[in-house]
């Protein structure tokens, strides 16, 4: 299966495929500044809130995301993998980088 | 027997997410041996070299982490002595009773200026190495995955680093082998309370108690690539190696296990004594420090800790 991503902040698409996590997707965009961390659900660095779409989770650490934060599609990137076309908003470490190197892009 | 005081590093306890996955990284894909569980639910692993009956104990949680790291001391003397050391420091004790962790007698729990928790304990039992104590073979046949020989120590991040660093030295005995200076201020000091090149490390940091890793020896850098082949081969996700450090000269190589909580593996480090010079690198020259090939600073080596 493949689903598009699209990150709403900088109106970027990038696809995942068979069961690549949404953070996996996003490393392959190449684009420097993506804070690849762990990807295990464990260090935080890859916080996005999705704003549509269907998904299945991992365990995530509560550190990092509490249960009403999930609720709302708040979750780490590493440990979302997509069941339909997402579309999501990227905050914290990942909002910066992102929007960062989108500014130097354009 | 010049060796007395703390001893090693005796266990971490990680915080794990989903227990099975992380027993199959630490069994399966590193070779560690489980040796038993109890009923918080917490697993107990030994490396195959080590006589103990555990160094690495999982605990489940909702977070990734450090517990606590435990180090053992030769007599029941000597954890009086550092207990009272540690008090005497301004530092509150607690008594954990013996058998909380099973096989492992009474320990003293403090938290450290850094923010991270420490153990000491003089007792655990011992199970061996699986290899008998008359004319043993050289290693046994069983082991699985990286073959990890033993756990070797964590580097930390926390706060209130100067403090922190005099109470390692001035209360629990270690002495510095290794730093980072940024003119007068210590950025990263590597601690050693044997004649290892460090038995723990802690960087200046902001956020209190952060694991930054745990790391296993192993036993030439042969078995370093060969790890770097099961990182590969398994999926497990990779950090940075395999390398060489400039600090401590360890071949090296990071990856997270499945709760995102960093381990490294490495081996052929530096060794000192006691009459050693403390051997300093400047900031202006951190990226040889840290990775001696490439000299760069990698940011998820930098930024991310559990
Ligand atoms: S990369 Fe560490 S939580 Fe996603
Ligand atoms: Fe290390």
């Amino acid at each position: 299966m493949i689903h598009t991503v699209t990150i709403t902040d900088t109106n970027e698409k990038y696809t995942c495929r068979g069961k690549q996590h949404l953070l996996a997707g996003m490393i392959q965009l190449a684009r420097k500044g993506i804070p690849v961390g762990c990807r295990s659900g464990g260090c935080g660095v890859c916080k996005v809130k999705i704003i549509s779409g269907d998904y299945q989770t991992k365990i995530m650490s509560r550190e990092h995301v509490t249960e009403p934060e999930e609720e709302e599609g708040v979750v780490l990137a590493c440990r979302v993998f997509p069941l339909s076309d997402i579309s999501l908003q990227v905050v914290g470490h990942l909002n910066k980088a992102v929007t960062r190197n989108q500014m130097k892009n354009s | 027997m010049a060796m007395t005081g703390i001893l090693r590093p005796g266990h971490v306890q990680l915080r794990v997410m989903d227990m099975e996955e992380a027993v199959t990284h630490y069994c399966d894909n590193m070779g560690l041996i489980e040796t038993d569980r109890d009923d918080h639910g917490r697993v107990y692993l030994k490396c195959w070299d080590e006589q103990d009956k555990f160094s690495v104990v999982l605990e489940p949680s909702d977070r990734a982490g450090m517990d606590h790291m435990a180090f053992k001391v030769r007599t029941e003397q000597d954890l009086w002595r550092f207990e009272s050391n540690v008090k005497n420091f301004g530092i509150d004790t607690k008594r954990v009773a013996a058998g909380e962790l099973n096989g492992c007698g009474e320990r003293i729990r403090f938290t450290a200026p850094s923010g991270h928790t420490f153990e000491l304990y003089a007792e655990k039992e011992q199970v061996g190495n699986g290899l008998p104590t008359l004319n043993p073979a050289p290693w046994p046949e069983d082991i699985k995955g990286m073959k990890a020989i033993r756990f070797d120590h964590c580097l930390l991040y926390g706060v209130d680093h100067d403090e922190n660093i005099r109470l390692f030295t001035e209360a629990l005995e270690f002495e510095l082998t290794e730093q980072i200076v940024d003119g007068d201020v210590q950025v990263a000091a590597f601690l050693s309370c044997s004649t290892k090149a460090h038995d723990i490390a802690f960087i200046r940091s902001e956020e209190p108690g952060k694991l930054h890793h745990a790391s296993f020896l192993l036993g030439s850098w042969e078995q370093v690539l060969r790890a770097a082949d099961i990182i590969s081969m398994k999926d497990i996700p990779l950090d940075v190696g395999p390398t060489r450090h400039g600090l401590t000269r360890g071949m090296t190589i990071y990856y997270f296990d499945p709760s995102g909580n960093r381990n490294e593996v490495f081996a052929e480090d530096s060794y000192r004594y006691p009459d050693s010079p403390v051997l300093t690198w400047e900031a202006s020259n951190v990226g040889q420090a840290i990775f001696y090939h490439s000299r760069q600073l990698v940011d998820s080596f930098m930024g991310v800790t559990s």
